[in-house]
């Protein structure tokens, strides 16, 4: 089985850290990245930039909102990552998966790191 | 120890948010202050064993409120203060006073903050040190050391200017749409000049360096308020654009790279692609300001991975349009920078000709017109021209960097 597992914590607080503070999170991150990888069971890994670069895509009324997706009876039911050359271009692709898949939102959110991890195949 | 950086980091976060609403309750700068200070020490006794509240900054201000109600009761000052009934047991009470401060506070409470220390009476200086004593937290000997003046020489700057924001009676009440606009563009000025403090301190101080982070964590924050303002976008895609430039931006002695002679795979990509994300949302919006113009000319030379790649007929349209929304010579003179690539060195001089009288004391616009000159091949007249500009120099790694051109022009002689 495949797993999502997603990464919570206060935005606020993440972004007031120092570089220092950053690097050395991201180093004890590292180190499990690498043992988790070498047994083949770590898959892409992503971090995203801040909510702020958030663009949200409202199914209802063809809506476009700045910031992230939120409404409380609505959870996230998975995501796409998409290689695209303008936000213009990602709305486009999120509007037709609006056609097909009736209510909710879609978020593009830009990606700050992608680590392709070990090949993805469904077990 | 790890815990403790956790709560560190949680204090400085929560900081705008929770000295505003002190602000707001007690009217008074240096009680909220105190307020706040009182608030932290709690919370690092509280939060080791405790765990941390669902939210940090209304924890704070709570806490933060109890404990001024104490220390004025006891100086039997007059202040309209809140009903004590409603704050005595602070568990019970939590998740109801979450809830009351909701966003909408925050900001009017925030802007207010930011507001109050960006006072227009206020010479800039005072406005960026009250502003990271009371809205950063930085203490009067970090600010001192980054603005090279002595500790007491700082604390008199900043409690005059206390003295001066206190006296000038500001409003209290939530700012109306209008007024709102005026503030946030007021504010944002104000983070824009903590960020150039930072920005221009060079590479031999990295005290005032810190400011750039600082004054982008303002924009953050700013941002996260009011999520649809294009030139809040603008202004914090300006800063993370030019900030990610940094490790580029001076050579081993210290002296100054100019963009074209960057190395451009030393540049930051992580805050180079917010920067990027944040100026194509802002431009959907279709309200151009002067941040966004100049964060697009920044995004421009981003999108170069070598300078000869660079779109010089796009940034001579961003200049263009920056004209319109801040005419200025300098303006005028950094287009005819991208002119010149695009049209040639004649054409820039004709350009920047008519400002020769109002940009005479300005040394980059003898320098440009030089280079303007000397590609022409009029020797005599850039000779003159650099003269004039390293005579106007500010900088011994400004002079210097002239003085080449100088040495150029003699070569070919």
């Amino acid at each position: 089985m495949l797993y999502a597992l997603l990464c919570y914590n206060d935005e606020a607080t993440v972004f007031a850290w120092s570089k220092e503070e950053d690097d050395a999170v991201m180093g004890r991150l590292d180190v499990v990245h690498q043992k988790w990888e070498k047994s083949g069971k770590l898959k892409p890994s992503l971090r995203l930039l801040p909510t702020s670069a958030a663009t949200t895509l409202r199914k209802k009324d063809d809506a476009v909102l700045d910031g992230p997706y939120a409404e409380t009876k609505e959870q996230l039911l998975g995501f796409y990552i998409i290689d695209v050359e303008s936000l213009e271009e990602g709305l486009e692709f999120a509007r037709e998966l609006t056609v097909a898949n009736p209510g909710g939102a879609y978020e593009l959110r830009p990606i700050m790191l992608y680590n392709p991890g070990s090949p993805v195949e469904q077990r | 120890m790890a815990d403790m950086a956790w709560i560190d980091a949680a204090l400085v976060s929560a900081r705008p948010q929770a000295v505003a609403a002190l602000l707001r309750y007690f009217r008074d700068l240096d009680l909220a202050e105190e307020a706040f200070q009182d608030a932290c020490l709690r919370a690092l006794k509280n939060w080791p064993g405790n765990g941390p509240p669902r939210d940090p900054a209304a924890w704070l201000i709570m806490v933060g409120r109890n404990a001024a109600i104490d220390v004025t009761r006891r100086r039997a000052k007059q202040a309209p203060l809140p009903d004590e009934d409603q704050l005595s047991d602070l568990s019970d009470t939590e998740a109801e006073v979450v809830q009351k401060l909701d966003e909408a506070d925050y900001r009017d409470d925030v802007l207010r903050l930011l507001f109050i220390c960006c006072h227009p009476d206020l010479p800039q200086i005072q406005q960026i040190a009250l502003a990271l004593r009371i809205v950063s937290g930085l203490s009067v000997k970090q600010i001192a050391r980054a603005f090279l003046v002595g500790e007491s020489a700082m604390e008199q700057r900043i409690t005059r200017a206390k003295g001066k924001v206190a006296g000038a009676g500001v409003p209290f009440e939530a700012p109306d749409a209008v007024e709102r606009g005026e503030r946030l563009a007021a504010v944002a000025a104000m983070i824009y000049l903590v960020f150039n403090e930072g920005y221009s301190a060079g590479s031999d101080n990295d005290e005032r360096a810190a400011f750039c982070d600082e004054a982008i964590r303002l924009a953050r924050l700013l941002l996260r308020m009011y999520p649809a303002e294009p030139e809040i976008m603008g202004l914090l895609a300006l800063m993370l654009l030019q900030h990610s430039r940094i490790a580029a931006r001076y050579d081993k002695a210290g002296n100054a790279i100019l963009l074209e002679d960057q190395d451009r795979s030393q540049w930051k990509r992580a805050p180079m692609q917010e920067g990027l994300a944040l100026i194509e949302k802002g431009m959907r919006l279709r309200r151009p300001g002067p941040y966004q113009i100049q964060a697009a000319i920044a995004g421009v030379h981003a999108h170069a991975s070598v300078a000869s790649e660079t779109d010089w007929v796009e940034i001579e349209g961003l200049y263009r349009a920056l004209e319109v929304h801040t005419p200025s010579p300098v303006v005028t003179l950094n287009r005819s920078v991208a002119l010149s690539k695009t049209e040639g060195p004649e054409a820039a001089l004709a350009l920047i000709d008519p400002l020769a009288d109002r940009l005479d004391g300005y040394f980059y616009f003898h320098g440009v017109r030089g280079s303007y000159l000397k590609e022409l091949g009029r020797s005599k007249e850039a000779r003159e021209a650099f003269n004039r500009a390293i005579a106007l120099a500010n900088t011994p790694s400004e002079a210097a960097h002239i003085r080449q051109h100088l040495d150029s022009l003699s070569a070919h002689k």
